[in-house]
């Protein structure tokens, strides 16, 4: 037995140091979350080559910035007025932009739609990889101890990267989107056709779950589409490089990523995401009149204290000084006739000079009257309307401050901006 | 190039100092993570299988070989985010193989060395392949041309690590 066990010493060692790791193999792929002892070599592996990675990566950064803030000067004239020349373009892109985003808004806010937005992110430094071309993930040099968090978002300007896998004391794993294991919910900018984005063996990104039905352009950008809950609707992923039909129903698109993740250096971490309902702005609900303003030269503009106004979201408290002090003026009397005041004209207090009105042109501003400047320092006025008003008197009547809800009951108009019933008296004449 | 069979009692058994035996792999599994970020094309390499390759068969130790392989393919499993165990198990196979093969062949030249790692990279690839194909449910492509080209690739530089490796090696 003895000189059984001698001669094949070696290949019973081979057999039991195979079947160990087998074993081994096989419990980690059955359990869902990583056991202790695995985390325990992972955390000794990278304790002994991280420290030296990060070592050498600041000495290279350290030259680099040397070379380049002391040495590398020549053609940064150049270079700043090309960057001059480029702010001011943006500058003109970003009055387009922040135009369209604002009609975005006040669409969102319509529909009720939340937004995520990146409200902190923490720079961090590339130090390591995998060394593998089947296991496509970076180590960064931000751990638990400043505040990484498994699945963060990863991210350069170009686009997203990936998400935090494991979390370290001072480095983190980034799974990257090319991944075979990774997916990311995916919706293409101008199709809109949504689908998951998957990583393959081979590196590249698969765009799958889309129908082969479909038309997808090459050059499309690919956007996240906020469905994975870990990247936020909107980023950049990469664009449609090829499109091929798939095995099945599905097509095949090949998407070339934004982000350039064979050579990470610097990414952000993602690490707070703010979820809050859509408001149009702060600027309040916009009214029918604002937007004839904006569009016909002829029609007044907003004045001042109908925008505080707006921005409180509130209506005129009742009785309020500008009501009463409009129909006084107007000599309107105290019942038979809406108690609203015109529309304040620009340029004009509306508090302090209100303006002679005849009754037939009070009551037909009634409506916008009931939109007019709130007054929180008037008191409270007795409600002497007559019951047949209209509910926009009726706001206005009201004895305590109405919201304005943005709220859409037909294309083009809120619940702020009622029009009256034509054989009300407040209908405009 | 000469392949030549040899007999036990003909072979030249090394060894390594302990720094070298435990800074080498270490070196090696540490360039492997940190080289491809720089140089992605360094990704078709296999830095460590080659030390697992030269190691084994200078010491012409199964035993050895296969403890060797088996360490330093977990510990590359490490740096990954996959199970622990396929790089392992691919590595003991190879550590044990290389230094049984080591005691009947004698690899002390360029050419031999330049052969044994071709055969090694890619007998690696189909036990990982196998492994994580059969065990851990993997999705894997297998390429005949990119494991061969590969294999040919990590040859060229397992020539030259089996040099430098050959500076630090002790005789018995």
């Amino acid at each position: 037995m003895e000189s059984v066990l001698g001669r094949y010493r070696n290949l019973i060692v081979l057999v039991g140091v195979l079947f160990a790791q087998v074993l081994g193999l096989a419990i980690q792929v059955k359990r869902t979350t990583p056991s202790e002892p695995t985390r325990l070599i992972r955390i000794w592996a990278i304790g002994s080559v991280t420290p030296l990675e990060k070592a050498l990566v600041w000495a290279q950064t350290s030259t680099s910035n040397i070379w380049h803030n002391y040495f590398y000067l020549r053609g940064v004239r150049a270079e700043n007025r090309a960057l001059k020349a480029e702010i001011e373009r943006m500058s003109l892109d970003r009055v387009r932009i922040s135009q369209d985003a604002d009609q975005a808004h006040r669409l969102q806010a319509l529909l009720g739609f939340k937004e995520q937005f990146i409200s902190q992110t923490m720079a961090a430094q590339v130090i390591g990889g995998s060394g593998s071309e089947l296991s496509r993930s970076v180590f960064i040099d931000k751990g638990s101890r400043d505040g990484v968090k498994p699945d963060m978002a990863v991210i350069t300007a170009d686009g997203i990267v990936g998400k935090v896998l494991h979390v370290y004391r001072a480095t983190s794993e980034v799974l990257l989107i090319n991944d075979q294991s990774s997916g990311v919910g995916a919706i293409l900018d101008q199709t809109r056709l949504q689908g998951i984005l998957n990583g393959t063996a081979a590196g590249e990104l698969v765009l799958g779950r889309v129908m082969s039905d479909e038309t997808v352009p090459p050059g499309e950008m690919v956007l996240t589409s906020g469905g994975d809950g870990i990247f936020p609707k909107g980023l950049p992923i990469g664009k449609v490089s090829k499109i091929t039909p798939g095995s099945d129903l599905f097509l095949n698109i090949q998407v070339r990523p934004a982000a350039d993740l064979s050579r990470l250096e610097e990414v952000l971490v993602v690490t707070k995401i703010d979820e809050r309902q859509a408001r149009p702005d702060q600027t309040g609900a916009a009214r029918a009149i604002d937007i004839l303003a904006a569009r016909l030269p002829g029609v007044p503009s907003k004045p001042e204290n109908i925008t505080k106004a707006a921005a409180s979201g509130t209506v005129p408290a009742p009785g309020s000084v500008t009501t009463k002090a409009a129909a006084a003026a107007a000599g309107a009397p105290a019942t038979g006739a809406p108690k609203t005041a015109h529309p304040a004209t620009p340029g004009s207090d509306a508090q302090s000079k209100p303006k002679a009105k005849p009754p037939e042109a009070a009551a037909s501003n009634g409506a916008t009257a009931a939109r007019s400047a709130p007054n929180p320092d008037s008191p409270t006025g007795d409600s002497s309307g007559p019951p047949s008003a209209s509910k926009a008197t009726a706001a206005t009547l009201s004895p305590t401050p109405v919201k304005t809800m943005p709220v859409k009951t037909t294309p083009g108009k809120t619940l702020a901006d009622p029009k009256p019933p034509s054989d009300s008296p407040d209908a405009p004449h | 190039m000469a392949i030549t069979y040899t007999s036990g009692e003909q072979v030249e058994v090394y060894r390594f100092s302990i720094p070298a035996t435990v800074l080498i792999p270490l070196a090696a599994v540490f360039l492997q993570a940190f080289l491809p970020l720089r140089f992605p094309f360094f990704l078709i390499f296999d830095l460590p299988l080659l030390v697992v390759i030269g190691f084994a068969t200078a010491r012409r130790n199964p035993l050895a070989g296969l403890l060797t392989g088996s360490l330093i393919g977990i510990m590359q499993d490490a740096l990954t985010h996959q199970p622990i165990g396929l790089y392992g198990i691919s590595k003991t196979v190879v550590g044990f193989g290389a230094s049984s093969l080591g005691i009947k062949l004698d690899v002390e030249n360029a050419g031999a060395r330049f052969l044994i790692t071709i055969f090694f990279y890619v007998v690696h690839e189909v036990v990982y392949f196998m492994i994580a194909r059969g065990l851990v449910g993997m999705h894997m492509a297998w390429s005949w041309p990119h494991e061969l080209l590969s294999g040919v690739a990590n040859a060229v530089l397992g020539v030259l690590v089996f040099m430098l490796l050959d500076r630090v090696k002790q005789r018995t």
